[in-house]
């Protein structure tokens, strides 16, 4: 009952002691709740508006917790399985364990013959609400890293990405294993084991073949061999088949070099005015099919490495024609992307075989024009893969990214994990509606499950075939207790997330965490349960729905529908007079979440104007795994100012804050802005950073610098450095972000030496919240 | 003028000699004639009809007394068709009683003897009245003698070339060298009429890149610049020596079709007083029967100069071809082949590019560019759908990539060592190749090497359907059909692409010959069989070394198109050989190389004029080995007659033989082998019969009357009908009779006459001399047990050696001192320092340089069991088959006639 104790001072502390709850749990477990005091019925739940649901990182870097090196106890009701956590009571003397899911009652097994209160096993400690089993079961099967390298590339891209490739084996694992795909109007198959002669495999770009008939082709299929007479069949032939494609780095890393330097351009001529024929699909299916057949269920990593959009065969994206351009938004608004849906439907394909055979899917797409990650997203989305995009491979952006794949965490271990497979359970007056992240449904239905999806819903168990330490899901809860049994006083919630993965390290762990919530009664208790409301979590899971919502819906349905939300949380939680909009209120626990909204709204996940349809694939990749703190950058950038006048601090984004003489240091997840004011850019260009005497400025001028490449070197992928000043061209991508409080509209405002003014008809956060209000508190909604 | 007509009679024959004093043949035939069983022995046969056994009055030809001259003879009232004709024809007279008929037809030597006569006599007595049948020997010998020391000159019109067997040399003067053209007659009847009396097919035998003896002149190339060659407006022959030139050389007259066009103006000149052009002898095309055009770009594909052929080596390294030392072979033997392509004589290197493929489920192909240090493989497995996995680097020159391919070829024998993959594709190869030269856009040769039935999963997949059952139904057509249409298509688009396909096969079973050869033989192309093949025994490996080496080597031309051209009059109506057509005229070939012959017949449209005679022109378009399009042209003049007698007196048999053949042999793809044999009888019956009732004395119905030219006829059919295609014996396997009938269809009149009737040489003679030994006839009669015999058809060379020979030849010959020791595995002769020895490989060696194909030598020793394989070739002998003897025969052959005469 001590773990009660904390709770309730929680409970009934004030706000800050809410911040550093939420802020313990998330270090703990790596949870965040929207709420942390829970609705007690389904209707007063409806009545949130804000959904029950958390944002969960499963493998949150957590360098204080060693892993025990034995296994589980599980609850012993076949369609519980909950394992045996700080929340389960315990009978020592009888060695009975109460499954606080089902409530079953469960005998230890033998090896927990000594336990007592004072000797109690790490899972029962309440510090270990998070905990991580190796289990020792099961063969080790080293990491894969397949490269499928488009060849259709310039000189020098080629060139680059051939360092890139060569580098990269050196920070592969020794024992992983490698292996080559090359597309370019053909697909080659590299056998790497090869002396005296290098050997692939061609196939044609055009044609789609069968995972069998792949492996046929391939000879991965049991070799058709004579039966010699008397001679039993030698039992070492199997890997050696496997192995003509897929080495381990470290006996062909010479190899694997020479063959990558003496990769050649696609050598079919490319006539004036058409693009060159691109077999991506083929290649992508070709690389599925060849893991599918040899280790599946094993981690691997497809790495797709392209230059431009797939132009013939499966999965073509646009035709060869330079003078059909690649589609654009307004294209697919128009149902004028003719090879759109199909090419879409060839990769959602090959997408959901990879993750059934639990290997992920990663593409690096580096030129100027789109090259069609909108129909590729998939791949990358439902199996844990990578997305980078970049103008060319020959760019710092590029190379640090893909550096930073192969980067180890803390632990000295790599910050990556394969096949895993999340399950969540929950008490009985929870139901899950599903989840948003990297995943894909495993289809496990239960009775935890609810019928209501939200998100990728139906399941209690999902697969992730990729993940990393960042990797976050949003996961939906429902709340079914009826309003007519209500839970006695204290009663608490439990969830249980069971996170079982292959470690870098080739072992099977698993990781379990199990958090509890009070339950409280919306009628009475509604300002604890307001007061327990996490407005960030809230609103990354919010936007995360309307992300979600928006790759299938029309954009303005979902803001419409953001708004509608927005309104009504207003409604239900904003103090107010009737039709008295100046009187509208809202407490601090809410404060911030209009504002989220407002820049949500006007977000490249959620607006397509100015993007084009890869851009906007690719944003919402990133958002739809990051964690609270990345996405709440995303949603809101980050302002920064640097000036003679103070210590650097954070500025409202806000065109009011681009001041003549300041710096400004703008970090938008995928964009790192410093801005010069008008003046200090005057300066700048008169050198007076040359000067000794005006040493200080000089170091003005550095120190956002020296902070922007603080987030270069641990951002993945690594964003977009830009380094603009007044006037510049490149400040768009300031002027782009910052609430247009002054615009040419309100002419007011010109003049005035208080920031400076946007070109845009947008309306401002000023104007955003007035309407908002009025809305909240108009009786007629 | 041709040699007289003789004649065969019954009773004591008297061969009237001819008037110039050369022999005729006559010869007498029972005339009832006891079938087809054994030879004829004296109690089986009519004491009336059949002279004594022994004794003197043999049914043999005899030496009759010389006739006077000609002159002086004047026709004989009996034969009044020949009162009328230029050229004071032989005369046949009936019996007449004379000197033993034994050396009756042969003139002066008596050829029929063996070489030691009196002992042949005694072994073989009771068979010895049979070997009056007209000998093909003899004739041989006569020609030789009789026209071998002079040149053939070609500039008179209708003129009968002397026989393929005899060596002579030509000289162009007008007509296209025999070696070129020949013709079953060169006097051709004026109606059609007078030829459906006769029989006789018109057909000519073109060779157009044949080969020519270091003596005689290539043909001279002609470049008419921009224009190209001048050509009638309205047929498009050719210009040649018979267009006729007029009004005052502005304008010519085809020689075809009469149509009058203009003389463009660069070609102008003006003529001499006999109408002839100034520049005649100038031009080749104006004095010359063979002669080439350069092409112009109008006459190239897509409008565009080709680009050098391609020649690409496609290697099965399944397990067979691995385990036989096949791949290890080739590979070798490239290494040092590839030095060695053709090219033109003015250049320094070939201009001929090469690829390696290899295959067995999935192919192989190689990137073997200079500047890579070491070549690539890219396996395509796509069999169903084949593509070319690269671009540059897959045909190369040799000389750039030499190291790049040296390393290959290492390599490949290695990389397929330990290979178990038992199962091959076949069509996917020939596609494949086809798609390389198409994505380089040029013509060439595929080298196929191939070991088993293609039964992988693949296009063109094919089953075993051998089944020596349907031998002698009405089904026995299919086992010469491909099993599926697949390959005919594909056939098809590789003559479109110029796509020549060469196939060397190495079959331990069968592989279906019939289908597989579909495309090599619609392409042109050669194949190879060389059963149980075995790196180990050296025989099949200098075989298939040597044939490889000439196939890369000769001469080829590629993307052909050839079109024959007459007189109005005649049509060519039906070509036989290895080629492709898309219409009724012009014969298509991806590849032409200089052994390949086409047989063209021809048919009368309309009347043809004595005067004007009748002309042919052959032109084949092709890409020379260097790339260049040239035309070759061979122009042949025949004389026309309206005497049935003017057209047997210009006959040739080997020629005639050549197209029956051919035409019997594609015949075996439609009608049951029984129906083919019994046209071909039918034929030659009508043939002789039309003879004796039109042109020969009358005489009593039994007696045969050949004409002279055609003496050898009956012999000659009787060995095609017993051969392994038309009547197979029981250890001839169906791939045997496919690959047969493929080969003979493009074979020439001098491979056809040596293949239907083998070349027997006694060894035992003297050694001195540098002449081969005088041949003999195919019959075991003829063999002595004391000597030793060289038999040779143009596919293998068998070395007889009979029980009783002297210790020291065989010591000499064989290096082993007695008869037993000979090993019958030999299959070469040991290099022995000693006269024999050396002549008898001198002798090896200069038929083996004869052929176009390598033959294999086989050691026989009397009585030993492969004596059985050896007596097959003793061709005028009854064979196990059922073949009938050549007496036999010409029996069966009388009494035909005589039913169609009756």
């Amino acid at each position: 009952m001590w773990l009660m104790l904390p709770f309730f001072q929680s409970f009934c502390s004030p706000m800050a002691t809410y911040l550093e709850f939420i802020q313990q749990n998330e270090e703990r477990d790596g949870v965040r709740f929207s709420w942390n005091v829970w609705p007690s019925s389904r209707l007063e739940a409806t009545r949130m508006v804000v959904p029950l649901a958390c944002l969960l990182t499963p493998l949150k870097e957590r360098l204080d917790l060693p892993p025990v090196q034995y296994e589980a106890v599980l609850c012993s009701r076949p369609t519980c399985k909950a394992v045996l956590n700080p929340l389960c009571q315990v009978d020592y003397r009888a060695k009975l364990w109460a499954c606080n899911f089902c409530f079953q009652r469960n005998q230890f097994p033998p090896a927990y013959a000594g336990i007592s209160e004072l000797n109690q096993p790490a899972e029962l400690m309440p510090q270990f609400s998070t905990i991580e089993y190796i289990v020792q079961r099961g063969p080790q099967t080293p990491l894969i890293f397949l490269y499928v390298v488009d060849t259709c590339l310039e000189e020098d891209d080629l060139q680059a990405l051939k360092e890139s490739l060569q580098m990269s084996l050196s920070l592969l694992p020794a024992d992983a294993l490698v292996g080559l795909i090359t597309f370019g109007r053909m697909v080659q198959v590299h056998e790497l084991s090869c002396e005296g002669i290098s050997k692939s495999y061609v196939f044609r770009g055009t044609k789609d073949l069968t995972a069998k008939q792949i492996q046929d082709m391939l000879g991965l299929s049991r070799p058709a061999v004579p039966i010699q007479q008397g001679r039993p069949l030698q039992p070492q032939e199997q890997p050696a088949v496997s192995s003509r494609f897929l080495q381990p780095v470290h006996k062909i890393d010479m190899n694997l070099t020479d063959l990558l330097g003496e990769l050649q351009r696609d050598p079919w001529p490319v006539t004036q005015g058409k693009r060159p024929l691109r077999s991506t699909g083929v290649a992508l299916s070709i690389a599925v099919g060849l893991l599918e057949g040899t280790f599946p269920n094993t981690g691997a990593r497809i790495m797709l490495f392209t230059g431009g959009p797939p132009t013939q065969g499966p999965g073509m994206v646009v035709g060869d024609e330079l003078k059909t351009p690649i589609r654009s938004w307004h294209d697919i608004e128009k149902d004028n992307a003719r090879f759109m849906k199909k090419a879409t439907k060839h990769y959602e394909t090959l997408a959901n075989r990879t993750a059934a055979n639990g290997h992920c899917i990663d593409i690096y797409a580096c030129a100027l024009d789109q090259t069609g990650l909108l129909e590729m997203k998939c791949c990358a989305n439902l199996t844990g893969g990578h997305m980078v995009m970049g103008d060319s491979f020959n760019t710092s952006l590029f190379k640090q990214t893909f550096q930073r794949v192969f980067n180890k965490g803390l632990n000295g271990e790599f910050r990556m994990a394969f096949g895993a497979s999340l399950e969540v359970k929950t008490s009985r007056e929870l139901k899950i509606a599903g989840a948003i992240g990297p995943c894909i449904s495993l289809n496990a239905k239960g009775p935890c499950v609810s019928e209501n999806e939200i998100g990728i819903g139906g399941t209690s168990q999902w697969k992730i075939c990729s993940l990393d330490p960042s990797t976050t899901l949003a996961i939906y809860f429902e709340v079914v207790n009826q309003h007519n049994a209500p839970i006695p006083q204290g009663g608490r919630g439990a969830v249980q997330f069971v996170t079982q993965y292959q470690h870098s390290s080739m072992q099977k762990r698993i990781r379990v965490t199990t958090i509890a919530r009070n339950w409280a009664d919306a009628q009475s208790q509604l300002q604890h349960i307001e007061a327990a409301f996490d407005q960030e979590a809230a609103a990354v899971l919010m936007a995360r729905l309307g992300v979600y919502r928006a790759e299938s819906e029309e954009g303005p349905d979902v803001l419409r529908w953001l708004d509608r939300q927005l309104i009504r949380l207003c409604q239900k939680f904003g103090q107010y007079n009737k039709d008295d909009p100046n009187s509208f209120r809202l407490s601090e626990s809410f404060s911030l979440y209009p504002q989220f909204m407002f820049h949500l709204r006007r977000s490249p996940f959620l607006q397509v104007f100015n993007n084009s349809p890869d851009e906007s694939s690719y944003y919402r990749h990133h958002f739809a795994r990051q964690d609270l703190t990345q996405s709440l950058i995303m949603i809101q950038p980050i302002l920064y100012a640097y000036s003679f006048y103070g210590p650097p601090e954070p500025v409202l984004l806000d065109s009011s804050s681009i001041l003549p003489d300041r710096i400004l240091l703008m970090d938008t997840f995928f964009q790192i802005v410093i801005y010069l004011g008008e003046t200090i850019a005057q300066w700048q260009k008169a050198g007076y950073q040359d000067m000794p005497e005006y040493e200080n400025f000089k170091h003005l001028l550095q120190a956002p610098l020296d902070d922007a490449q603080e987030i270069l070197q641990t951002r993945f992928p690594m964003p977009r450095y830009i380094n603009t000043e007044h006037g510049g061209s490149q400040a768009r991508f300031l002027l782009s972000k910052v609430n247009p409080s002054q615009t040419h509209n309100n002419l007011y405002a010109w003049g005035q030496e208080s920031g400076a003014p946007i070109l845009t008809d947008d309306v401002s956060l000023q104007v955003f919240m007035d309407h908002l209000k009025k809305l909240a508190v108009s009786s007629a909604s | 003028q041709g040699p007289p007509p003789t004649s065969v009679s019954q009773g004591l024959p008297l061969a009237q000699p001819p008037f110039s004093g050369q022999p005729i043949s006559t010869q007498r035939l029972p005339t009832q004639v006891p079938g087809f069983a054994p030879p004829p022995s004296s109690t089986g046969i009519g004491p009336s009809s059949y002279p004594p056994t022994t004794g003197a009055p043999r049914p043999s030809p005899m030496q009759g007394p010389p006739l006077p001259g000609q002159t002086v003879a004047g026709p004989p009232t009996s034969q009044p068709n020949h009162v009328s004709s230029p050229p004071p024809p032989s005369i046949m007279s009936g019996p007449h009683p004379g000197p033993p008929p034994m050396s009756g037809l042969h003139g002066p030597p008596p050829p029929t003897h063996p070489p030691q006569p009196g002992y042949q006599m005694q072994q073989n007595g009771e068979y010895s009245q049979y070997k009056g049948c007209k000998s093909d020997i003899q004739v041989i010998e006569d020609d030789r003698s009789n026209r071998g020391s002079e040149p053939f000159v070609t500039g008179v019109r209708g003129q009968v070339p002397p026989l393929v067997t005899t060596n002579f040399l030509v000289k162009d003067q007008g007509n296209a060298s025999p070696r070129y053209i020949r013709c079953t007659s060169y006097n051709i009847p004026c109606t059609s009429d007078m030829a459906k009396q006769s029989q006789v097919p018109l057909a000519a035998v073109i060779k157009p890149l044949a080969t020519l003896p270091p003596e005689e002149t290539l043909p001279y190339l002609v470049d008419h610049g921009e224009s190209g060659p001048v050509r009638c407006n309205r047929c498009k022959a050719y210009m040649c020596p018979f267009m006729q030139f007029i009004e005052g050389g502005r304008r010519f007259q085809c020689c075809f079709c009469s149509c009058v066009t203009e003389v463009p103006p660069h070609y102008f000149q003006h003529l001499d007083h006999t109408g002839k052009r100034v520049d005649f002898y100038d031009r080749p095309e104006l004095s010359l029967g063979s002669y080439e055009f350069l092409a112009t770009v109008d006459y190239c594909k897509n409008n565009k100069f080709p680009s050098p052929p391609a020649f690409v080596f496609m290697i099965d390294v399944s397990y067979n071809a691995v385990k036989s030392g096949l791949v290890r072979l080739i590979c070798e033997e490239l290494k040092s082949l590839l030095d060695y392509l053709p090219r033109e004589d003015d250049m320094e290197e070939s201009a001929i590019r090469v690829g390696f493929v290899t295959y067995n489920k999935v192919l192989h192909f190689y990137n073997v560019k200079s500047s890579l240090a070491q070549p690539q493989m890219m396996v395509v497995s796509d069999v169903a759908d084949m593509f070319v996995p690269l671009l540059d680097g897959f045909l190369v020159n040799v000389n750039e990539s030499r190291t790049v391919i040296a390393s290959l070829l290492d390599q490949i024998p290695e990389m397929f060592a330990d290979t178990r993959e038992t199962e091959t594709v076949f069509a996917p190869v020939i596609q494949a190749g086809l798609e390389a030269l198409k994505a380089a856009e040029c013509a060439g040769k595929l080298f196929i090497f191939h070991t088993s039935l293609p039964i992988a999963e693949a296009p063109g997949k094919l089953k075993n359907r051998d089944d020596k059952k349907l031998i002698n139904t009405d089904k026995e057509k299919t086992l010469f059909q491909p099993q599926t249409s697949f390959y005919n298509n594909l056939a098809k688009d590789c003559v479109a692409q110029g796509c020549c396909v060469d196939l060397f096969l190495f079959p331990n079973q069968y592989l279906d010959v019939a289908t597989l050869g579909v495309v090599t033989y619609q392409t042109g192309g050669s194949i190879y069989k060389y059963a149980y093949f075995q790196v180990r025994a050296l025989w099949s490996q200098d075989r298939f070394l040597n044939d490889l080496r000439r196939d890369v080597q000769k001469e080829v031309g590629f993307d052909a198109v050839m079109r024959v051209r007459t007189s109005t009059g005649i049509r060519a109506t039906d070509f036989f050989g290895a080629f492709y057509m898309s219409n009724t005229t012009d014969v298509e070939m991806a590849g032409l190389d200089c052994d390949k012959t086409i047989t063209v017949e021809f048919k009368h449209d309309d009347k043809l004029s004595e005067d004007s005679g009748a002309l042919l022109q052959c032109a084949l378009l092709y890409t020379s080995c260097a790339g260049q399009r040239r035309l070759r042209i061979h122009n042949l003049s025949l004389n026309c007659c309206t005497q049935l007698a003017d057209l047997y007196r210009n006959c040739e048999t080997d020629t005639l033989i050549n197209y029956l053949a051919k035409y019997a042999y594609r015949g075996v793809l439609n009608s049951p082998v029984k129906t083919v044999r019994d046209t071909l009888i039918n034929q030659c019956a009508q043939i002789l019969a039309c003879y004796r009732k039109n042109c020969a004395s009358p005489s009593s119905a039994g007696q045969l009357i050949l004409p002279e030219c055609m003496k050898l006829l009956p012999v000659y059919l009787n060995c095609v009908l017993k051969s392994d295609v038309l009547q197979p014996g029981p250890e001839v396997t169906t791939d045997d009779r496919a690959y047969i009938r493929q080969l003979v269809t493009s074979m020439d009149v001098a491979e056809t006459n040596v293949f239907f009737y083998p070349r027997l040489l006694p060894l035992v003679t003297d050694v001195d001399s540098d002449s081969l030994p005088a041949a003999i006839r195919n019959s075991e009669e003829r063999l002595s047990k004391g000597d030793i015999y060289l038999l040779e058809n143009g596919l293998n060379i068998f070395v007889w050696v009979g029980v009783n020979v002297q210790q020291g030849l065989i010591q000499n010959l064989f290096g082993v001192s007695s008869f037993s020791q000979i090993s019958n595995a030999l299959s070469t002769l040991p290099v022995l320092e000693n006269p024999f020895s050396k002549k008898v490989r001198s002798i090896v060696d200069m038929l083996q340089v004869q052929r176009s194909r390598y033959m294999k030598l086989i050691i026989v020793k009397q009585e030993d069991k492969l004596e059985m394989l050896f007596k097959h070739f003793l061709v005028e002998d009854k064979s196990l088959s059922g073949g009938a003897s050549y007496v036999d025969f010409l029996c069966h052959m009388h009494k035909e006639i005589r039913q169609l005469l009756s």
